[in-house]
Order: C-alpha cells, then structure tokens, then sequence
C-alpha cells in the first residue's frame, strides 16, 4: 500500500503546465462542444427550451445506433461503408411490412400489418445477416473492410432499387404507415408539460436509443466477445496466438453492426415516414465521422461508447444549433470537416512514435 | 541430482533451402534448474526455441517432455501444455489494460459471455503478488516502459503454471535493480521446480544464475557443462571457436585521409549518447555492440532517418546539416537499412523502379519526363557491375534472393554517387556465397575511395572486412580497435562495458 500512497504523491507533482495542457488538448472537443453550446444558449436563449433539447436529443438518438454499430468496425481497423444502404433496405422492408391496412398503392395487399415485434426482427436480422455477409469476406478473404462494404453498397442499392419495384409499389414511396408502428416509434410515452395546456413529447425511440447505448456499452466492456474485439483491432497476431477465435470475432462484429442498422432502419422508416430508395443515403459518412470525432481511432483497438455519443451529440449540435445563431446553413459541411481534422489530429499525436 | 530431466529435445535438425540451420542439436533441461543457452548470432538458438514451440516443424529428432514425446503445434499448444517463452519482442495488444492482455483467450467467466472483471484483476493481483510484481492491473499496456510489460509477459508465462520457461535476452531493455528483480523471480520459479532456459550473450549473468551451459555454433552442438566449471574465456572460445579462413576476399584498400568528422552525436528520442569518431577515405569502419547497444543509431541519426538530438558533422572539414533523409543523401551519404524488406526494398515493384528510386531527378527530360532509356540503361549498369543474378529488369524484386535484393540497393545508392556508405547488416539473410560477393563489393567501393561505415552483429564478418572497429554499448562509445590486432574476446568485453 505505501507504494501506492507514493505514486499517488508522485502524481501529484507533476501537476504542472505539460500536464494541463496535455488534458486540455486531450478533452479539446469536449471543451469546444461546450463552449458552442455556451455560446448559443447565451445568444438564442431558445436554444435551453425544452422542445428545442429533446429535437436535438431526437436527432442524436435517430442516428446514434448507426454510429454504435460502425464503431466496432473502426476498432478492427475497419469502416463500413454499407451502413446507410443496410438502413435503406430494412427501411423499406419494415415500412411495407407496415403499411396501414387501407394505404393507397399498399405494397403487399394480401398481408395485413404484421406484429411489430415480427417486424423487429426481420428487420434486425436482415441487417445482422448483411452484416455478417460482410465480415465473410473481410474474414475468409483478408479483404480491406473498405473494399467489401463498397462492393456490398452498390449491390445492396440495386436490392432496394429492385424491392420497391413489387408488389402494388412500382418504386414510388412506401408510405401510408399503420398507427401501431408510429405510435410504437415516435409515439410519447412521456410527455413534458409547457404551462397553456401545451406539451412536449420525447418520442419512443430516444428511450430506445438510451437501451440500445447500455446494451452496447455492456457488450464492448463486459463480454467476452468485447474484449476479443478489442484485443483483435489491437494486435491480431497477438489475439490469433492466445487463442482468439479471429475469424468468428470480426464476422461478428460486422454482423452486430448490421443488426444496429437493422433497428435503425426500423426506425427510420416511420420516422421519415416516407421510404424511398434514397432513405439512409449517406448515414455511413455521418456515423464514421462522429466515431472518429469520439475517439474511435483508425489506428485500431481504441475507442468508447462514450466518444461515440459523444461524436453524435456534436455533430447533431452543429446541425441543430448553427442555424439558430443565424450561420449560414452551407457552411455546416465545412465546420464538420474541420472538426474532423482537428479530432484527428489530436488523436494521432497520442500515437506517434518517434524515432 | 539425478531426476529425470523435465525437458529433453534429441538430435533436432532443421534444415531451410540452402541452409542447415540445425544439425543434430540436444538439449536436457533437469527440473529446477537455469539452463543457459549460448551462441552468436545466427548459431540456431532461436531456430531450436522456434522447434520446440511449434513455430518450425523439425525434420529429424525428439523432444520430450516429463517423459512423454511431444510435437506442438503452435506458441498456444504449447503454452497449455507447460511450456512458456518470454519474447525479446513483446506481442502484446498495446491499446489494452495489462489484466485484459494476461488473460486474453482465456478470461474469466460469469454468465456464460460476461467477462468477470472481478476475479480477473483478483487473479492479476495475487499473481503479481506472488512475483511482487509492482504494475497497475488496470494500466494501459502502451503507457508502461518496457521493462514492465515484459514482467507483464513473465507474469504471463506463470499464470499459465509453464514448467518450461524460456527467456530470450530477458535484461536486454531492464535496469540493474529490475535485473535483479528478474533474477529473484527466476530463483523463485527454481525453487518452485521449473526448468528456465536461458538465452543470453551476457556472460557474467549466465555464470550468476545458470546451472547448466550449452553452447551452439553453426547451427551444432558444441558443449554442455555445469556453469560452476567453466569461465567466461572458455565460453568466448567454445562461441567462436573457427578458422576465418578464405571466408574472406582478400583486402586491397588503402585508407586515405580523413573525410568525415562526427562529434558528440546523440539522438534525441533514440539512445545514442555523445558519439564522436571519424572516418577516412578508402576505409571501411566497422561498428560492433550487442543488440540494443546503438549500432543502428549511429548510422540511422547520422543520416537522420531517426532524429538527431545534438551533434556535428563536417565532411572535408566543412559542417554540413544532415537534417532530414535528403538532405543527407543530398550531401552524399547513402544508408543501407537493416531491415530489407520493411525499409530497403519495393516488394512488388520491379527491379528498374527500385533501382532508380533514389536518382529520380537525373533521368527527367525536360524537366518533367522520366526516361525509360537512362533508367533502363542504369539499371543494367547496375545488373552487371553488382553481379545481380536475375533474367532482365522486370522482374519484382521479391523474387530475388536475398543477396541479390542486396545487391539492387547497393546499387541504387551508387547511383546517388555518395562519397559516405552507411552499410546496416549488409549481409543478414543472405546466404554464405553471396556473402563473399558482398564483401568483394564493400571492399571494392573503398578501393575505390568511398568511406563506408558498416555495422553487423556477426562479429567474424567485421574483423574480416574492416580496417577499424568501434565498438558500441548501452548507447555510448566504449572503444575503438584495429581490426587487425584485436580479438573477438576484446570486443566482447568492450561491448559488456556499459551494460
């Protein structure tokens, strides 16, 4: 115990500027992101109200189970490009599996809207199979990520090209959603009094999100399966020579990927409500970003649940919270850039080994 | 002490194309023992170690272990059956805690899938405990120097209840007191009745510690004896033990004046103190020191492939910056790395490409346009007066022996038309003719008025081909001798000095 005692104090002395700035510049982001929201709160005092907090919490949990799923990509020194694409298919699976019985153009006349939980599943277990169909590839093969989830994009969009051809849809969007799956979705369960008998509802899926955070946060840090992923992006020889299953670990980490998307696509399809071959266009981009945002690095066997709603948060926040402060909305592309390269940036310096 | 023996391996050989890296080599570990493995460079230790985990498959002999045959068939077969290796080379998952890496593949569980954190970093404690290893279970494994992480891979090796345990260079990155913390382990796992084998070059600590040596050279058995008996000249004589007889052209250099003046040269993030020497023209400088002792850094920080800290040049008595790869190349040095294939050669690329790559800007026509003609007609110059067997330019490097590889990128430099060759283990992994061959070119390019400054672990191979040796240790400087009046058994103790 005194040695511990005396690396405490040692710790303790050296307290000084390298270490202040050594901790500013780790936390840089933290620190920006609240100083922005500082910044607009004080400026757009609406900003603080309470309808404009649960939009941007809506909006962070609507894509945050993407970014959660790409996450254990990124620490096997992956990426996954088909998220946006496996979002689009269970989408557009879920919405016309869901069509209200009298909808316009129903995609399937003949089923009546299947039972939500029905409806979960297929849709997570699509997404989970897309998935695991990617990591065969990077596994078996020793294919770069990049190269596989490219190839699996392209021939997933002409899936969803081909699927919202059938039935009675012939490739217009799939709308006209049963009540069940809106009230399941973005239906209150809590809604938040605003004086004048006007309320403010959290929609479903925040709470859900919430779930989906604690269920992955439990499965980076608690399994097993967690650890091996980590070890894996870390040092795959090291992981192969103890005894880590390598091959199983990556198909599944691609495959719980795709199972996120599967329940992000589940969502998405009531919540944009209106299914076209474009829905989830593009998420990959956005999700990889806020991982590399939060400290999820290329570099591989790095990263926390914590940086990944975090990435989201910020990203959610410049979306929201610029265009209150009366920025132009085109420059948001550009900010986010930036914020990408300086996240980078940091994180790299921490790895560099000089010679 | 008559137990039967913990461990035997009888009449190992292995033999790899062209090379018979093993012949009929023996080795008994009795339990509760140090037994110490010797040998130079390239004597097979590390090839016998690499049978008997499983890494190579043998092609004759036995290994035995607590009286039944075994044949692993890989590091993790082996480590579930007792038999451990402490790397020189950690092969950890430097992004993950200490407790994560010493129970990877194997972690304790709750609940089927759950990782019980609790009983991991209780078992981490009480095995540190036990070894009074002082490391925090939950620290990150990049953070720690690497002294501790190898107590981290130590640790390891016992949790697995290894009756073998191997160490390869065990003290090579540890301090005094972290040596004799080693030391105390090793004498606890002794008591505890397993057997250590022992590789090390340093020989007081193989006389303190071993009970038994065995020494290899060339691939064979030389000698076992009880350490008690013998001393550290007779270790040095059964290491050495050969004619260096026609291994070696015959040298026709004369070393003219001085070309090259380096002072105080130290690395700012390598371990290179305060180095000062110089260089004459025509010379051929060699560089010797164990593992570890700054050889490379030399070479690497006087070409600033690894960031200079302090120090002076001149060249032809005029200071010169030597600050980035190009300028330096640019200032005529050309560095021969001693990786080949991380840093020297262009795998897939072909024999042109990599012949050329650093003389790009003499073959552009009009300033923009790379010549095929130059660079083929170059490239064949190089073929020829480097003696590179290959069917034409095109092929990919890769595909060359090793020798030849060499050859290309000795070639490559001398087209840069350097005035300084910086030469690291020219001759690893090429095989014993084209050895000679490379010699011959060393010799020529003296004879021909460059300086050249080589480092090589093969101690034989620097008294044969310099004129001058300096010898390195722990970083610094510990001696310069003429490679004519000296022996192996002065360089060793010299490169022993600042251990």
């Amino acid at each position: 115990m005194s040695q511990n005692t005396q690396s405490k104090a040692l710790q303790r002395e050296h307290w000084d500027a390298k270490r202040i700035g050594n901790l500013l510049l780790n936390n840089a982001l933290l620190i920006i992101m609240i100083l922005v929201a500082i910044y607009i709160a004080l400026s757009e005092p609406v900003f603080l109200s309470p309808s404009s907090i649960i939009n941007l919490l809506s909006q962070t949990a609507a894509y945050l189970p993407v970014a959660l799923g790409i996450g254990g990509c990124i620490v096997l020194t992956g990426t996954d490009l088909s998220a946006g694409r496996c979002v689009g298919v269970t989408a557009c699976v879920s919405a016309s599996l869901l069509q209200a019985a009298d909808a316009a153009n129903k995609m399937w006349p003949g089923i009546d809207p299947l039972p939500i939980p029905v409806v979960i599943l297929i849709s997570v277990a699509l997404g989970a199979l897309i998935g695991a169909f990617n990591g065969f590839w990077v596994a078996k093969f020793k294919l770069h990520p990049f190269i596989v989830t490219l190839a699996t994009q392209l021939i997933l969009y002409t899936a969803l090209l081909l699927y919202i051809q059938q039935g009675n849809n012939n490739g217009q969007a799939i709308s006209g959603l049963a009540s069940q799956y809106r009230d399941f979705v973005v239906g209150p369960l809590v809604k938040i009094p605003l004086g004048g008998g006007q309320t403010v509802s959290i929609p479903n899926y925040v709470w859900f999100a919430i779930l989906l955070t604690a269920l992955m946060w439990f499965i980076w840090n608690k399994t097993i399966f967690g650890k091996n992923m980590f070890a894996l992006g870390s040092n795959e020889e090291a992981a192969r020579v103890s005894g880590v299953n390598v091959f199983l670990t990556t198909v599944l980490v691609f495959a719980l990927a795709g199972a996120m998307y599967g329940w992000a696509g589940f969502v998405e399809g009531v919540r944009i409500g209106s299914n076209t071959a474009n829905t989830g266009f593009n998420y990959e981009l956005d999700a990889i970003a806020a991982c590399v945002i939060g400290g999820v690095s290329f570099v591989g066997g790095i990263g926390r649940i914590r940086g990944v709603v975090i990435g989201v948060l910020m990203l959610r926040l410049i979306f929201v919270g610029l265009p209150m402060i009366g920025m132009d909305q085109n420059l948001q592309y550009a900010i986010k850039g930036g914020i990408i390269l300086f996240a980078c940036a940091l994180d790299m310096r921490k790895y560099l080994v000089r010679k | 002490m008559n137990q039967p023996p913990l461990l035997e391996m009888r009449g190992i050989s292995k033999t790899f194309p062209g090379v018979k890296a093993l012949d009929n080599v023996s080795l008994t570990v009795r339990p509760g023992t140090v037994h110490a493995l010797m040998g130079e460079n390239g004597a097979g230790k590390s090839t016998l170690m690499k049978c008997l985990f499983g890494i190579y498959n043998k092609d004759r002999g036995t290994i035995i272990l607590d009286g039944r045959e075994v044949n692993f068939k890989n590091s993790k077969d082996s480590l579930e059956h007792g038999v451990a290796m402490v790397h020189q080379e950690l092969n950890q998952a430097l992004t993950r805690s200490v407790q994560d890496n010493l129970w990877l593949g194997r972690y304790p569980k709750v609940g089927g899938i759950m990782v019980s954190e609790r009983a991991m970093a209780q078992r981490t404690r009480e095995i540190f405990q036990e070894l009074s290893v002082n490391v925090d279970p939950g620290a990150i494994m990049s953070t720690l120097p690497v002294s501790k992480r190898q107590m981290v891979e130590i640790a390891k090796a016992v949790s697995y209840h290894a009756k073998i345990i191997v160490f390869d260079e065990p003290t090579s990155s540890l301090t005094e007191t972290e040596v004799e913390h080693l030391f105390r382990i090793i004498a606890m796992l002794k008591d505890k009745g397993c057997g250590i084998i022992y590789i090390s070059h340093k020989m007081e600590e193989i006389l303190r510690i071993s009970d038994d040596v065995t020494i290899m050279r060339d691939g064979t058995w030389v000698a076992t004896r009880s350490a008690q008996e013998l001393t550290m000249e007779e270790i040095i004589q059964l290491m050495v033990g050969r004619e260096l007889t026609h291994r070696f052209p015959p040298k026709n250099n004369r070393p003219g004046p001085v070309i090259l003046e380096v002072e105080n040269l130290s690395g700012k993030y390598s371990r290179l103190e305060q180095v000062s020497f110089q260089l004459r023209q025509g010379e051929i400088l060699g560089i010797a020191g164990l593992d570890g002792s700054g050889r490379t850094e030399v070479l690497e920080n006087l070409f600033s492939s690894m960031t200079k800290g302090s120090g002076t040049i001149r060249l032809h008595g005029r200071t010169i910056q030597n600050n980035t790869p190009r300028q330096s190349i640019r200032n005529g040095f050309a560095l021969l790395t001693e990786e080949r294939r991380a840093t020297g050669i262009f795998g897939i690329r072909d024999i042109r490409e990599n012949t050329v790559i650093s003389n790009l800007r003499g073959y552009l026509i009009g300033g923009i346009c790379l010549s095929d003609k130059k660079m083929a007609q170059d490239t064949d110059w190089a073929i020829q007066s480097m003696h590179i067997k290959t069917p034409n330019q095109r092929v990919q490097i890769r595909s060359l022996s090793g020798g030849n590889q060499q050859k290309v990128i000795l070639g490559r430099w001398l087209l840069t038309k350097p005035e300084v060759l910086l030469l690291d283990e020219p001759t690893r992994g090429v095989d014993v003719g084209a050895k000679y061959e490379i010699y011959q070119l060393i010799i020529d390019l003296a004879k021909a008025g460059k300086g050249v400054i080589m480092v090589s672990s093969e101690m034989p191979e620097l008294l044969g081909v310099c004129d001058r040796i300096l010898v390195m240790s722990g970083g610094r400087l510990a001696g310069e001798v003429d490679a004519q009046n000296t022996s192996q058994e002065e360089i060793l103790t010299m490169a022993a000095k600042y251990v």
